[in-house]
């Protein structure tokens, strides 16, 4: 089972505990599959409101992933090479949705950006917008949950590919932004892609701050996990369904993905 | 007298208080033990680290205002490999001309004629964790070269290459500093570097300037033991306090008792440790002064003297071998 | 369907309420003949029972030395599900007579209505919109709220506004009645629709509007098959069946059976 290495076994000290950790990660997977009524899969798959609810949460996790890279590639940058005072207290401040239960995350948004929030008011006293029930308040849910992901992965790898090759290129007469173009975001790439990644995970399984701030109606605002969720109180079977195309369509995309970025050392 | 090509007067507190001055073509090893500050002088020429002094380059004050790395013609080699890992060697060459403008063709072109001069022109195409250590510094050389600094400071440059890839490179570097009409620094911890390179010698010890002189009036009389250690001397304070000592390690003789005869300096002391030199053997031999000297004796007297480390010895020269000279001159 | 059984139920109530009303010693235990009662039991109850079902827990602990209750709260078809599946638990109350349902296997006993509570329309405290009745929820300029169809209070509100002929849909289906409280007392919709207990909790920040046709949802309560002190559990549910118990209730808003 394990290849013989000439540094001798493997202790079970560290092999039994890796077992459990994969036995736990994987039996309720296998039980989902299990338990998944696969006669109806298809006629699942094909109701509108499923459908619905999964090309929402296709489009509003990737323009979460699109939003994070945007307002969170600056902000890590910013974190990463920038010294001034706070930047500690600004990472914690920013790593702080990391901790957040979801639920409370949605109602600080709404708190801030709610129709009568902080910022909502005066928006919607202006123009008369309101964000709230709609798709981009889904967007705005999302990112705000998946940016601290996001941040801190590519602050990382920014840390990581070192400030030597910013000061190379600074001697050789390139302003911040050209290095940061051709030199600093070029090394920190794996670290990038792996932020987009962990941002999309996170925002094709939110529900939490979603089903608070942006509110659940199928088409504009409720994603696949809301309408898991709406199903799950009435017909538990049926959510397995919908929990087992949603797993589906992401373990799709990450074994997409898994080849070009997400091996350890394939991106060098 | 006109001004010095370069004048730097640079200093960081706590860290570097330093002057040097070189003109065109001049070629500076700064020598100096870890944590001399050597390559701190080296960042604060290249703008790398904030310091408040004087630094004037070919009639220019980089120092007021402030001049910052991209605005200063510095080429910059450090220790170890910084060249961008994603690039190959002809576009890391071209990265400083692109970066200040020239177009992307141009850019290539000349890239590519500097890679060959450095003698690397085959390997344009490659990345960095394609190329030898010897290969990359090269490459190294030929990005710092390529856009004309008028400083080019070469930290460490041969540190970590083969003894003989450093040696061929140091030739070839030598061969093409001949006819660059900047001035180099040269930061090293090798005397080999320091006096076939360099035409000016800059001791530094504890931030500060410990001597300067051109490398073969350092080697011969050398003022700190860092350097004496560095051209193989042994280093003495005069008995009399009236100046330093300096003598060759072949100079030296061991023996158990104290020699007799007037015209020899002397010191008793005890072994330190032995290693193998050439076809005989280098003894360390640390005197009851705390003084550390090194005797140059062959294998047969080690056996004769039964010498290992701890074993009390006496160390003399003649007086006639000894370069005597003033500690501040 | 159980629900024939149920609507009959009356006189099980009654006959439940006797030996209260008999005896005013703290000491009766139904189920048991002589001594005290003893031991802890688990009830799961619906979430919009949180305030009513504390406080009786606390008198029946008052009543009952060396008696704990330990509540669970949680939304009625996960409630009833977990009994279903078996999870410890002695007693079981729902917020609608489906959630119920779910739980058929595990149920020890016919359930029992104890309460019931009917749909209202809530509005902010400032009422912004100007709502005034279920009709206003036709008008553009007026953001409402329900609960989403899977959820008891769901059924009922797609019912109310079939029934007044709403035809403009919803900004949101809220996942449970809190939710869709939230939302109007946070002034984050112009209306919804929620229970009058909800409506009653929130006191000043809503105003309520009854609807013009009583739409009302039946609170059912039954012993489990895996409870483990039967004796303590079945005098617990008489006490919520007793008038001490419809007092708190009938405080909360809740309506009798």
């Amino acid at each position: 089972m394990t290849a013989r290495s000439p540094l001798g076994r493997a202790p079970a000290l560290l092999w039994v505990p890796a077992l459990v950790a994969v036995v736990f990660l994987v039996v309720p997977l296998v039980a989902l599959v299990v338990a998944t009524p696969w006669a109806s899969f298809i006629d699942d798959l094909r109701t509108p409101e499923v459908r619905a609810a999964l090309w929402l949460s296709l489009r509003t996790s990737l323009a979460t992933v699109v939003a994070c890279a945007l307002v969170g590639t600056p902000l890590a940058w910013v974190l990463a090479r920038v010294e001034f005072r706070g930047r500690g207290l600004v990472r914690a401040l920013v790593t702080v949705p990391l901790v957040l239960p979801p639920v409370v995350a949605g109602v600080a948004l709404l708190a801030a950006l709610g129709r009568s929030g902080l910022l909502g008011a005066p928006l919607r006293d202006a123009t008369g917008l309101t964000l709230p029930y709609t798709t981009a308040a889904v967007v705005l849910a999302h990112t705000f949950v998946a940016l601290p992901f996001y941040v801190i992965s590519v602050e990382g790898a920014l840390r990581s590919a070192g400030e030597a090759f910013d000061e190379a290129a600074a001697v050789l007469g390139a302003t911040r932004w050209h290095t940061f173009r051709r030199v600093t975001l070029p090394l920190a790439l794996p670290g990038v892609v792996a932020g987009g990644v962990l941002a999309w995970a996170r925002s094709l399984g939110e529900f939490g701050a979603t089903v608070t701030f942006a509110g659940n109606y199928p088409g504009t605002t409720q994603t696949m996990p809301s309408r898991i969720y709406a199903v799950y109180l009435d017909d538990p079977a049926a959510a397995r369904t919908l929990a087992m195309i949603l797993l589906l369509a992401s373990v799709g995309v990450l074994l997409l993905l898994r080849n070009r970025w997400l091996t350890p050392g394939a991106a060098a | 007298m006109s001004t010095p090509f370069l004048h730097a007067r640079l200093d960081v507190p706590g860290r570097l208080h330093a002057t040097v001055t070189a003109d065109a073509g001049d070629v500076v090893a700064v020598v100096g033990p870890n944590g001399a500050g050597k390559t701190t002088l080296v960042r604060c020429l290249a703008g790398l680290l904030p310091d408040s002094g004087e630094l004037t380059v070919d009639g220019r004050s980089w120092s007021t205002p402030h001049a910052l790395p991209r605005d200063r013609r510095v080429g910059h080699v450090v220790q170890g490999r910084d060249l961008f890992p994603h690039l190959s060697a002809r576009e890391n060459v071209a990265f400083g001309l692109r970066a200040r403008g020239v177009d992307r063709r141009t850019a290539r072109a000349r890239a590519t004629t500097e890679l060959e001069r450095l003698g690397v022109g085959a390997l344009a195409d490659r990345r960095p964790h394609q190329l030898s250590g010897g290969q990359a510094q090269r490459v190294a050389i030929a990005r710092a070269l390529v856009t004309e600094p008028r400083l080019l400071l070469l930290d460490e440059p041969f540190t970590g290459l083969d003894v003989g890839v450093a040696a061929t490179l140091r030739v070839e570097l030598a061969r093409h500093l001949a006819s660059y009409d900047g001035v180099v620094v040269l930061v090293t911890h090798d005397a080999v570097d320091a006096l076939t390179l360099g035409t000016r010698m800059v001791v530094l010890e504890d931030g500060r300037v410990a001597q300067t002189g051109t490398p073969t009036e350092v080697a011969a009389r050398p003022r700190t033991d860092h350097v004496a250690r560095l051209v193989g001397l042994n280093l003495v304070a005069a008995a009399d306090g009236a100046g330093l000592l300096a003598f060759r390690p072949s100079a030296v003789t061991l023996s158990p008792t104290e020699p007799s005869g007037s015209a020899r300096l002397r010191w008793a002391g005890q072994v330190s440790q032995l290693t193998p030199y050439g076809d005989g053997v280098r003894v360390g031999v640390r005197t009851s002064t705390g003084q550390d000297l090194i005797a140059d004796v062959t294998a047969a007297a080690v056996a004769e003297l039964l010498l290992q480390p701890g074993t009390p010895v006496w160390a003399s020269t003649k007086e006639t071998a000894v370069v005597r000279y003033p500690v501040d001159a | 369907m159980n629900r024939p059984t149920l609507r009959t139920a009356a006189p099980v109530l009654l006959l439940a309420l006797l030996p209260l009303a008999a005896c005013g010693d703290d000491d009766t235990g139904a189920g048991t003949t002589d001594g005290e009662l003893s031991g802890s039991i688990t009830v799961a109850a619906a979430a919009s029972l949180t305030e009513t079902f504390e406080d009786l827990a606390e008198q029946f602990e008052a009543e009952h030395d060396g008696v704990e209750v330990d509540l669970v709260f949680d939304s009625s078809g996960t409630l009833a599900d977990q009994a279903a599946e078996g999870a410890p638990g002695d007693v079981l109350a729902t917020a609608d007579l489906r959630s119920m349902e779910r739980a058929a296997d595990a149920q020890a006993e016919e359930p029992v209505v104890f309460a019931t509570n009917d749909l209202v329309l809530v509005a902010p405290a400032d009422n912004p919109a100007g709502v005034t009745g279920l009709d206003s929820l036709d008008d553009p300029d007026v953001t409402y709220v329900i609960c989403v169809e899977t959820a008891p209070c769901g059924g009922l509100s797609a019912e109310a506004l079939a029934d007044a002929g709403v035809e403009r849909e919803p900004a949101s289906l809220e996942p449970d009645v809190k939710a869709t409280l939230s939302r109007v007392v946070e002034d984050e919709a112009d209306a919804g629709l929620v229970y009058r207990t909800d409506a009653l909790a929130a006191g000043d920040d809503v105003q309520t509007f009854d609807l013009p046709e009583r739409l009302t949802t039946e609170y059912p309560i039954t012993l489990l098959d895996q409870s483990r002190n039967t004796a303590v559990a079945q005098a617990f549910i008489d006490f919520v069946l007793s008038s001490a118990g419809a007092e708190v209730f009938a405080a909360a808003g809740f309506g009798t059976p």
